[in-house]
């Protein structure tokens, strides 16, 4: 059946879109004046920027991670985890406009270590400067965006071919591309998280940073592959997807968040443990100046996915996915404010109109482009090997 | 009170689930089934009731949580206040961070346990105790339906025979149980 985007759901993602707009234009005009104007507007751009399009890395990493692994369930809500990996191209446009700006403004205080004064007269960054470095920086960003484009592009090009010809060839390809992603994605997702958030508090570092990120980027990402899946379902569309595929959706969105959370403990026990100077420094920032919101999220994208989650009739209620499911995003979305803003702006940041706004536009924009990706492809895939398989998901 | 019951013996899984369906369609409750392996789809079949053993994994976890809290509370700052890294060693909740890691294994280790125990003793299959299943073979390849007449008022045993025979079966074993 072909997906038709509603003129509601159209309204409801050019309204988003206008109405986030109108915020960043106000957010703009009262903001101007002050003279950390740039740095907040590129940060929040940046958290939106980076949020909107990991949700689409996300879901091209739960992709292969469906190939690499021959899993069968997921065969009816392909086309959704597709659309939603859909979004990248898109996402890495802003994010890298974003980038662009920032590298331009010699790093506009959020990259400090892309300032040469700031080079000149610092020891820590001199030494890092071999690896942060705008160019190595540059090259760096660019063979991620180009990575994940070609496997992106890759992946829905075979997925859309495999409609028409069948058959397993198509299937075991897309297995060892599969593969080859997770490799891929094994270093870049660390090292992308190293250079796009963690270089903002340049002096800190802390290796379990990628996984983190990538953790509270996972877990969103499954969150809107719910909402997505339980929207069409509300429409008619997917009559394949029965309560267990939606049961095991919401059994990841359960798991990852747990995962997120184990990530965010142990970087923090072990921090708050060893209790070392220039360890400590990013907690004490951040609960300094971000008490309530630090520890407001954290609740958020832990107790509440564990305590409404756990039983099984929740995950197989649609009312109660999309009230955790929504929670757990403006979290996650939280989460990289304070990761960002943080460090860029310390006591300075504020969640205003400039930020909302942005945030908004994005839904917006995000919300548009997997809608029309959705109308792009037959939303149940004609030939996938276990179509059949999950199509009698049963658990 | 005697009661006769009825082993009727499969050699398929799928076959079995064929025939419990017509026999439940045609009013018989079927009591239990034996099988090698768990058979995905029979429990909505022969009427088998949700589980509660999660609830129970629930509350263990909640005591394991309790117990893990409570235990190095008195151990660590009440009895024995221990420093360990300069840490206070006044107060459990500013040294909360620390205890995590163990009230997490412990909960885990509680609630893991005693859902196992819950079940081996639910099932009266403890080590040692007398095998429940009619017939070793379940063990192995075949799969056995048992109905009680003590069930099935509706049905004389000759009518059940007659649907057996009808359904078809391996082999049929008849025990009088006192």
């Amino acid at each position: 059946m072909e997906f038709q985007i509603t003129k509601k759901a159209k309204n409801v993602a050019f309204g988003l879109m206008g109405f986030g707009a109108l915020l960043t234009i106000i957010g703009v005009a009262l903001t101007q004046a002050d003279h950390h104007f740039w740095t907040r507007f590129l940060a929040s751009g940046l958290i939106s920027g980076f949020f909107f399009f990991a949700l689409g890395l996300g879901a091209l990493f739960f992709l292969s991670l469906k190939y690499a692994t021959e899993t069968g369930w997921y065969a009816a809500v392909k086309r959704v985890i597709e659309a939603v990996a859909g979004f990248l191209p898109v996402g890495m446009i802003v994010l890298g406009v974003v980038l662009l700006v920032i590298t331009y403004m010699d790093g506009a205080h959020i990259y400090s270590w892309m300032d040469p004064e700031v080079k000149a007269h610092d020891e820590v960054v001199r030494h890092k400067a071999a690896y942060l470095n705008p160019i190595f920086f540059w090259i760096r960003t660019l063979v991620y965006f180009t990575t994940y484009y070609l496997f992106y592009r890759g992946f829905r090009n075979r997925s859309l071919e495999e409609d028409k010809v069948g058959g397993t060839e198509i299937h075991f390809k897309n297995y060892r591309r599969g593969a080859h992603f997770l490799i891929f994605f094994a270093v870049f997702s660390s090292t992308s998280a190293w250079d796009w958030i963690m270089s903002i508090d340049v002096h800190w570092f802390s290796t379990l940073f990628g996984w983190y990120t990538f953790a509270g980027m996972w877990c969103s990402t499954m969150v809107v592959l719910v909402l997505t899946t339980l929207y069409l379902k509300t429409l008619g569309y997917l009559p394949n997807v029965n309560d267990s595929h939606i049961h095991d959706l919401g059994k990841w969105t359960f798991a990852t968040s747990f995962l997120w959370s184990y990530m965010w403990f142990s970087q923090f026990m072990l921090i708050w443990y060893a209790n070392i100077g220039e360890e400590v420094v990013y907690f004490q920032l951040r609960i300094a100046e971000f008490k309530f919101l630090y520890f407001g999220m954290f609740i958020i994208n832990f107790a509440f996915p564990m305590l409404i989650l756990m039983s099984r009739d929740a995950k197989r209620n649609a009312g109660i996915l999309m009230f955790v499911g929504l929670m757990i995003l403006i979290g996650h979305w939280l989460d990289v404010y304070i990761m960002v803003s943080a460090g860029a702006l310390g006591a300075n940041a504020k969640i205003g109109a400039l930020e909302i706004g942005m945030a908004l536009l994005m839904a917006g924009l995000f919300i548009f482009v997997v809608l029309r990706n959705l109308t792009k492809a037959p939303l149940t895939p004609v030939n996938h090997p276990f179509l059949d398989e999950s199509n009698h998901h049963e658990i | 009170m005697s009661d006769k019951v009825l082993y009727v013996m499969y050699d398929d899984d799928e076959v079995l689930k064929n025939s419990a369906k017509q026999l439940v369609a045609k009013g018989v409750k079927i009591s239990e089934v034996f099988s090698p392996f768990p058979i995905h789809g029979i429990d909505p079949i022969i009427g088998v009731k949700n589980t509660r053993l999660g609830i129970m994994a629930f509350l263990y976890g909640l005591t394991g949580l309790t117990l893990a809290t409570v235990g190095m509370r008195y151990f660590m700052i009440v009895d024995w206040p221990m420093n360990i890294g300069g840490k206070p060693n006044f107060s459990y909740l500013e040294n909360m961070l620390a205890f995590v890691p163990i009230t997490f294994e412990f909960t885990v280790m509680c609630a893991a346990h005693g859902m196992a125990i819950t079940y081996l003793l639910r099932n009266k299959t403890l080590p040692g105790m007398p095998a429940q299943n009619p017939d070793p073979r379940t063990t192995d390849d075949k799969f056995v339906m048992e109905i009680r007449l003590s069930e099935n008022h509706k049905v004389t045993e000759a009518e059940l025979d007659g649907m057996l025979q009808e359904i078809g079966y391996l082999e049929l074993d008849k025990k009088e149980i006192k």
